[in-house]
C-alpha cells in the first residue's frame, strides 16, 4: 500500500537529512507503529506518506514514495485526499468547520462525493466512532477524546485506504485514549485500513501494532516486528522493560500475555516488599494547606471545595480526566487563577492576596502551554530577564538551567529547544523564585521516555531539596515512577488521595503495566523490581 | 401554506429579504413608515430567529440602533445651526476661533432640527437594524458556503478568517494569565512584548496546522481542469460582481448618470452568470446537505422585493407623505401605499415554515469569553495543546 524507495529527505537550511535511505513496503490492512526520539524526524516520515512533505513544508525528497499505486511527486496532498486520511496532534487546529456534522462531511464535499452517498457516509461515520449523540454539537464544547474521533472521523468519511495519525492519544486521559485506539483498532480490523501511528506512550499502542518503524537519530528507519525491533530498542515501554529484566522471550507486548508468563517472576518476587521511598509525612512540615477551594466559571462549578495539604518534600500527582478541574485547581493555590471560596496557606500567607512577584516566590506554577512564557529570542536573553524578575544576581538563572538540563546552547532560540528542554528552561525560569510549592500542569505532554526520566529526577531533586511537588498528568507510568502520593479529582471533587502504592492498584484504569502483570503484590515500576531481585539474587 | 416542517430558509432568501427592507427604509424619512419597518423586522425576527449561538446578536443591532438615533439628534443640539424658527430651548452659543468659521456650539434648539435629526437617525438605524436580523435570520457562515462554486475558496477562506477572531481572544487571555506567573514587566514595550510574541507564534503554528489539514483533505482540489478556463470563469464573475454593484448604487443613488444603473447591473448579472454556468459544469465538488430553494424562499424573497418596489413606485407618486415636511413643520402622514408594502414584508413571520429547535446545546461557535468553562472540556488555562512544533 505505502511503499518508501530509497527516500532521503532534507529540509531548507539543514546540513543532515532528516531522513536517510528508507526504503520500506507497508503492505493493506497492517496498523503500523513509528517510534523514535522527539524530533527524529517521526512526522516527516508521516508527513512524507501524503506529501506533505516537502510539498507542504518545503525541503527536497530524494527517492519515491508511492501511496496506493500514486507518486507523491506528481500528486500533492490534496490530490491524494481520497487516498490518505491524516489527523494531527491537535485536532482542534485542524478543523475547518463549526459542527461535527459539517466537518464530518467536509473531506467528502472536496472530493465531489454525491449528495446521498454523502449522507449515508455521515451516518455511518457516526454510528462506527460512537459519535452519534454529538452530530449538532459545536467542535470548540467537545471534549479532547470526543474531538479526535470527530477528527478522525471527517477523514475516514472519504474512506481513505490509508490512515496517518501523528500522536493522536497525547493530550488524553487514559480512558479517553482507549476510545480513540479501540476506534483505530477497529478500522484495521473491520475495514482493513492501513494504519500508520506515531506516538510517544508505546504502552498504550504496541500490543495492536503488526509492525514498527524505528527512526533513528541518524535517520535510518529500521522496520519490523514490535517484539524484535524492541528487544534493544532505548525507547521501550515499562512491559517491555520487564520482559528484559525477567528474560522472557519472545517479548510480551500486551499484559494478558506478560501475565502468561509472569509467574515465575511473581514467586521470585513473593518475599521481596517495594523500596518505598517515600519518607513518613509527619515528620516535615506543611508547605500548603487549602481549605475549601472553590473555582466557578458562571453556573460550572470547576473545583468544589477541595481540601489538600502538601508536605514538604512530598511529590503528589494530580490525575484525572480532561476537564476534573485539576488545572483550575492549580491555577487557584498559585494565585494567579480565579478562587471564589476558600483559603490557602503558604508560610502563613495567601498567595491570592500578594502582589504576582511575592505569590512567585511562595508558589510556583508551570502552565500546560510553558512557552507562553517565553518571548526573548534566546535562551541567555530569557536566563538574564528570570534574574531581573527575581532579583537575583546576573548568571543564577543560567546556572540554575544548566543543572537541571545540562548542555543547552545559551544562544539558541527558546522554540527550536525541544519540548523536554524548553520545559526545563521555563521551569529554571519558574523556580528562580524559591517558591516552596512547585506546580507543573501537564508537564509530560510531548516527552519521550528519556525526556520523562530526565523530568522525573528533576522533579525528585526538587523534592529532595524540600519542595511540594505537585504534578498533573494522565500518565501513569511517569506517576508510578515520580510520585509518592497520588490525588484523583472527577468533576471538581478530590475522590481519592493516598499514596502511589494504593491509588493507582486499585482502579484499572490507572494502574500501571507493572502492576497490572504483577498483581496483586504492589509492584509499580521496573525499577522496583529490578532492586528487589537485585536483593533477592544477590544472597542465594 | 407552504412546507411546514421545520427547517432552516436559505440564505439567501433571508439576506434579499433584509436587503429589500432596508432599500425601502433608505427612500423615506417619515418616522411612522419608519417604525412600521422596524416592527416588521422584529416581528419575523423573533418569530422565525432559530436558537444558534449567532442568531443572538440582534439585540446587539436594535442597542446599536438606539445609540445612532441619540448620537444623531445629539449632533443636532451640540452643533446648533439657525433652522427653523419653533425655538424649544435656548441654549446660549459657544464661539468657535475664527478657523472654525460658520459652526457654533449649541445656540437656540429648535423643533425642526431635533426632528430632522431624528428622522435622519431613524432612518439610518432601520437599515442596519435589517441588516441585523438578515444576520440573525440566517447563519452568515451558511451564506458564505452558499456561494456560487467559483468563490468557493475565498469563501472558505473568509470563513477561516472569521474564526480566528475568538481564537485569538482565548490566546491573549491565556497568555496573559501565564505572564502574571512570572511576574514580568506589567506595563510599557516589554510587557506587550511578552504577550504578543506568544499570542502571535501560537496564531502562526495554529494557521499552519490548519492549512495542512486542508491541504491534505482536498481543499482547493482541481482534478484535471485546465489553468486558463479558471482564470477566465474567475475573472467573469468577479467582474460581473463588481458590475452588479456598480449597477445596484447606480439604481438607488439617484444622482448618478442613469447608464451606470439599469444596463450596468444588467451586464453585471449576464456576466457574472455565464462565469458561474461554465465553472459550475467543470466544478468536481458537491455539498452536504444544501438548504433547498423552494416555495417558501420564493416568497420570502418576493415579499422583500415588493416592499421595495412599492415603496420606490411611492416615491414617485406619494414624495410627499415618504419626507414629511419640517419646513413648515407639520405631523407625518402614514403613506398608505408604501406602508401596505412594508406590511406584505411581514408575511413570512407566518408564511414560512418554523426554525428547527434542537434539543441539547445549540449549534455554531459561542465566543470565548461569552462561554461559561465547560466541563468536559479541557481546563481554562491552557486548553490548547502544544501545536505541532517540528
Amino acid at each position: 500500500m505505502i511503499d518508501f524507495d530509497d527516500v532521503t529527505i532534507t529540509y531548507v537550511d539543514a546540513a543532515e537529512p532528516v531522513l536517510r535511505n528508507v526504503s520500506l513496503h507497508i503492505p493493506e490492512g497492517e496498523l503500523c507503529l513509528v517510534v523514535g526520539r522527539t524530533g527524529s524526524g517521526k512526522s516527516t516520515l508521516l508527513g512524507a506518506i501524503n506529501g506533505l512533505v516537502p510539498h507542504f513544508t518545503g525541503g527536497h525528497l530524494s527517492g519515491r514514495v508511492r501511496v496506493g499505486g500514486r507518486d507523491t511527486r506528481t500528486s500533492p496532498p490534496r490530490e491524494l485526499a481520497d487516498v490518505v486520511g491524516v489527523v494531527g496532534q491537535d485536532p482542534l487546529a485542524g478543523f475547518v468547520t463549526d459542527t461535527v456534522e459539517e466537518e464530518l462531511a467536509y473531506g467528502m464535499e472536496q472530493l465531489g462525493v454525491p449528495a446521498d452517498v454523502m449522507r449515508k457516509r455521515v451516518e455511518e461515520t457516526l454510528d462506527l466512532l460512537g459519535i452519534a449523540e454529538l452530530r449538532g454539537r459545536a467542535l470548540r464544547s467537545l471534549s479532547g477524546g470526543q474531538q479526535q474521533r470527530v477528527a478522525i472521523g471527517s477523514v475516514l468519511t472519504a474512506h481513505p485506504a490509508v490512515l496517518v495519525l501523528d500522536e493522536p492519544t497525547s493530550a488524553l486521559d487514559p480512558t479517553a485514549a482507549e476510545e480513540v485506539l479501540s476506534a483505530i483498532t477497529r478500522l484495521v480490523h473491520d475495514l482493513g485500513t492501513t494504519v500508520v501511528v506515531a506516538e510517544h506512550r508505546l504502552e498504550r499502542v504496541v500490543q495492536y501494532a503488526d509492525r514498527i518503524l524505528l527512526v533513528r537519530p541518524d535517520g535510518t528507519v529500521a522496520d519490523g516486528r514490535p517484539d524484535d525491533l524492541l528487544a534493544d530498542s532505548d525507547v521501550a515501554p515499562p512491559i517491555v522493560q520487564l520482559g528484559r529484566l525477567a528474560g522472557w522471550s519472545p517479548l510480551p507486548l500486551s499484559v494478558r500475555d506478560a501475565r502468561r508468563v509472569a509467574a515465575p517472576l511473581r514467586e521470585r518476587l513473593a518475599d521481596a516488599v517495594p523500596t518505598e521511598r517515600r519518607e513518613p509525612l509527619s515528620s516535615n512540615g506543611l508547605s500548603l494547606s487549602a481549605r475549601g477551594v472553590t473555582v466557578r466559571y458562571g453556573s460550572a462549578v470547576a473545583v468544589r471545595e477541595v481540601d489538600l495539604d502538601l508536605a514538604a518534600g512530598e511529590v503528589v500527582a494530580l490525575m484525572g480526566r480532561n476537564g476534573a478541574g485539576k488545572s483550575s485547581l492549580l491555577w487557584a493555590l498559585q494565585g494567579s487563577g480565579p478562587r471564589q471560596g476558600g483559603t490557602v496557606d503558604v508560610r502563613g500567607a495567601d498567595p491570592r492576596l500578594r502582589t504576582p512577584r511575592e505569590a512567585r516566590a511562595l508558589v510556583g506554577l508551570v502552565p500546560q502551554t510553558a512557552s507562553d512564557l517565553l518571548y526573548l529570542e534566546t535562551v541567555a536573553d530569557e536566563c538574564r530577564q528570570a534574574d531581573l524578575e527575581a532579583a537575583l544576581p546576573a548568571g543564577s538563572c543560567a546556572l540554575l538551567l544548566d543543572r537541571l538540563a545540562p548542555g543547552i546552547e545559551p544562544g539558541r532560540h527558546p522554540r527550536d529547544l525541544s519540548e523536554g528542554q524548553r520545559l526545563s528552561l521555563v521551569l529554571a525560569v519558574q523556580i528562580l523564585a524559591a517558591p516552596d510549592v512547585v506546580l507543573l500542569d501537564e508537564p509530560t505532554r510531548g516527552l519521550d521516555y528519556p525526556g520523562k526520566s530526565a523530568l522525573s529526577t528533576i522533579v525528585r531533586g526538587l523534592a529532595a531539596e524540600g519542595n511540594a511537588v505537585v504534578v498533573s498528568t494522565h500518565d501513569v507510568e511517569f506517576v508510578a515512577t515520580v510520585a509518592d502520593r497520588v490525588v484523583v479529582m472527577a468533576d471538581g471533587d478530590l475522590v481519592a488521595d493516598g499514596s502511589a502504592g494504593e491509588v493507582l492498584a486499585a482502579s484499572p484504569a490507572f494502574a500501571p503495566q507493572v502492576a497490572k502483570v504483577l498483581a496483586p503484590s504492589p509492584w509499580l515500576t521496573v525499577a522496583q523490581v529490578a532492586a528487589a531481585l537485585a536483593l533477592v539474587e544477590v544472597p542465594s | 401554506m407552504f412546507d411546514r416542517l421545520p427547517r432552516s430558509l436559505h440564505p439567501v432568501a433571508w439576506w434579499v429579504w433584509a436587503l429589500g427592507l432596508a432599500a425601502a427604509a433608505s427612500r423615506t424619512t417619515n418616522p411612522l413608515l419608519l417604525a412600521l419597518i422596524l416592527g416588521v423586522t422584529c416581528l419575523v425576527v423573533a418569530a422565525r430567529r432559530p436558537d444558534a449561538v449567532w442568531a443572538l446578536g440582534f439585540r446587539y443591532y436594535l442597542y446599536m440602533g438606539a445609540f445612532v438615533v441619540v448620537m444623531r439628534v445629539l449632533f443636532r443640539v451640540v452643533l446648533g445651526g439657525d433652522y427653523g424658527t419653533h425655538v424649544l430651548v435656548d441654549l446660549p452659543t459657544v464661539p468657535l476661533p475664527g478657523w472654525a468659521a460658520g459652526l457654533q456650539l449649541f445656540g437656540p434648539v429648535t423643533a425642526e432640527s431635533l426632528l430632522a435629526g431624528l428622522y435622519d437617525g431613524l432612518r439610518l438605524a432601520t437599515m442596519l437594524i435589517c441588516l441585523g436580523a438578515a444576520n440573525s435570520l440566517a447563519n452568515p457562515k451558511r451564506l458564505l458556503k452558499s456561494v456560487p462554486s467559483a468563490l468557493y475558496e475565498v469563501g472558505t477562506a473568509v470563513v477561516v478568517a472569521l474564526s480566528v477572531a475568538p481564537q485569538l481572544v482565548e490566546s491573549v487571555q491565556r497568555v496573559r494569565r501565564a505572564r502574571a506567573l512570572r511576574a514580568g514587566p506589567r506595563k510599557g514595550v516589554g510587557a506587550l512584548r511578552g504577550i504578543v510574541i506568544p499570542v502571535l507564534e501560537d496564531a502562526l503554528d495554529r494557521s499552519r496546522a490548519l492549512a495542512a489539514a486542508m491541504d491534505s483533505r482536498g481543499y482547493a482540489r482541481t482534478g484535471d481542469q485546465p489553468r486558463a478556463g479558471r482564470r477566465l470563469t474567475g475573472a467573469l464573475v468577479v467582474g460581473g460582481l463588481l458590475g452588479v454593484c456598480v449597477g445596484v448604487y447606480g439604481l438607488l443613488d439617484a444622482s448618478t448618470p442613469r447608464y451606470l444603473g439599469g444596463p450596468m447591473l444588467v451586464a453585471g448579472v449576464a456576466a457574472s452568470a455565464v462565469g458561474l454556468r461554465v465553472s459550475g459544469s467543470r466544478v468536481r465538488r458537491t455539498r452536504y446537505r444544501p438548504d433547498p430553494w423552494r416555495a417558501a424562499e420564493l416568497l420570502v424573497v418576493a415579499c422583500g422585493v415588493v416592499a421595495m418596489g412599492v415603496s420606490f413606485l411611492a416615491s414617485s407618486i406619494d414624495a410627499n407623505n415618504l419626507t414629511p415636511s419640517l419646513d413648515p413643520l407639520m405631523w407625518p402622514q402614514l403613506p398608505a401605499l408604501a406602508a401596505a408594502g412594508v406590511l406584505v414584508a411581514a408575511l413570512p413571520a407566518w408564511l414560512t415554515p418554523p426554525p428547527i429547535t434542537r434539543p441539547g446545546p445549540p449549534s455554531g461557535r459561542a465566543p470565548a469569553h461569552a462561554r461559561p468553562e465547560p466541563v468536559d472540556v479541557a481546563d481554562p488555562t491552557g486548553r490548547l495543546p502544544e501545536a505541532v512544533r517540528r
